[in-house]
């Protein structure tokens, strides 16, 4: 079975990199692109007994850095 | 007095801090692999150095912060035992939970790799006890993550209980409020990006970073 975890950064954190890619949108000339966040999404692959509840609290303790960081989990 | 540097797949800080531990307290610190579940008995300062632990996959010391050392490290520190963190250790500690906040990537995405001048906010801690509040020193910095972030409430926190050692005194990395290095609320867990370690002594262009030694060995012996 296998979930999707998307981690972006929370609303009120600047996003260096997704600045960047903004930047570079402009200049390859593509215009009307207001803001740019870059997140990551993991994928994991795991027996069907794998909980709602473990797939939160291993988003918690390592996949995303709740300081910075939302999660969201998308079951397939 | 006893001290132990730790040692992660990728530290490339290790030997360095090492020296200066050994040169300044005039006792060699046990080197500890990650793997280990034990600190040495008596132990008077853990050091996390820099590098890039398990080259910085998912998030820079993400991996790290939870090998099996650390839970020895946390409770370590939570008996007061003084924790030293810097670069690569202190985004294991802000990563362990040890200390607030988060370390970003570099305003403008930069790798910085120079020396950098630094006010010195806090000269209270077991960490700074031998330096002058509000003197400027020059520690070298190399990172590419030192971009310290927090909410705005937990950096009023930091700022009203005097936690924050050390403040950049030029634009180095985006750093809020020009952070480079804060302490635990206990006091005894510092985490910075520059690195002392590596201004020990004249020949290195400064001796800045010996004191920071030198008061942590009179604090702990």
């Amino acid at each position: 079975m296998k979930t999707r975890v998307y981690v972006t950064l929370k609303g009120g954190v600047l996003d260096p990199q997704g600045k960047a890619i903004h930047n570079a949108l402009g200049s390859l000339g593509f215009t009307g692109v207001n803001d740019v966040r870059a997140g990551k999404l993991i994928e994991l692959d795991h027996d069907d007994g794998v909980s709602d509840a473990d797939i939160e609290a291993m988003c918690k303790k390592l996949l995303a850095n709740t300081v910075i960081e939302n999660f969201k989990i998308e079951r397939a | 007095m006893k001290s132990a540097v730790i040692v992660f797949p990728g530290s490339n800080c290790d030997r360095d801090l090492a020296v200066a531990i050994r040169d300044v307290t005039g006792t060699a610190p046990d080197m500890l692999w990650h793997g280990e579940t034990e600190l040495p008995a008596n132990i008077g300062l853990i050091a996390v150095p820099g590098g890039f632990s398990y080259g910085d996959y998912l998030r820079s010391g993400a991996m790290a912060a939870r090998s099996p050392i650390m839970r020895a490290i946390v409770e370590a520190a939570g008996r007061g035992v003084p924790v030293l963190g810097i670069c690569n250790g202190f985004q294991i500690l802000t990563e362990a939970g040890l200390l607030p906040g988060a370390l970003m990537r570099n305003e403008g995405l930069n790798f910085v790799c120079r020396d950098v001048a630094l006010t010195v906010e806090n000269s209270q801690s077991t960490f700074t006890a031998r330096y002058d509040k509000g003197e400027t020193v020059h520690f070298p910095v190399a990172h590419h993550d030192g971009n310290f972030t927090a909410d705005s409430e937990t950096l009023d926190r930091i700022e009203g209980e005097g936690r924050v050692a050390f403040r950049y005194a030029e634009a180095v990395n985006g750093s809020s409020r020009a952070i480079a290095g804060i302490l635990n609320d206990a006091g005894n867990v510092l985490g910075m990006m520059p690195h002392p370690e590596r201004v020990i002594e004249a020949a290195h262009g400064n001796s800045d970073g010996r004191r920071l030694f030198e008061g942590l060995l009179e604090a702990v012996a």
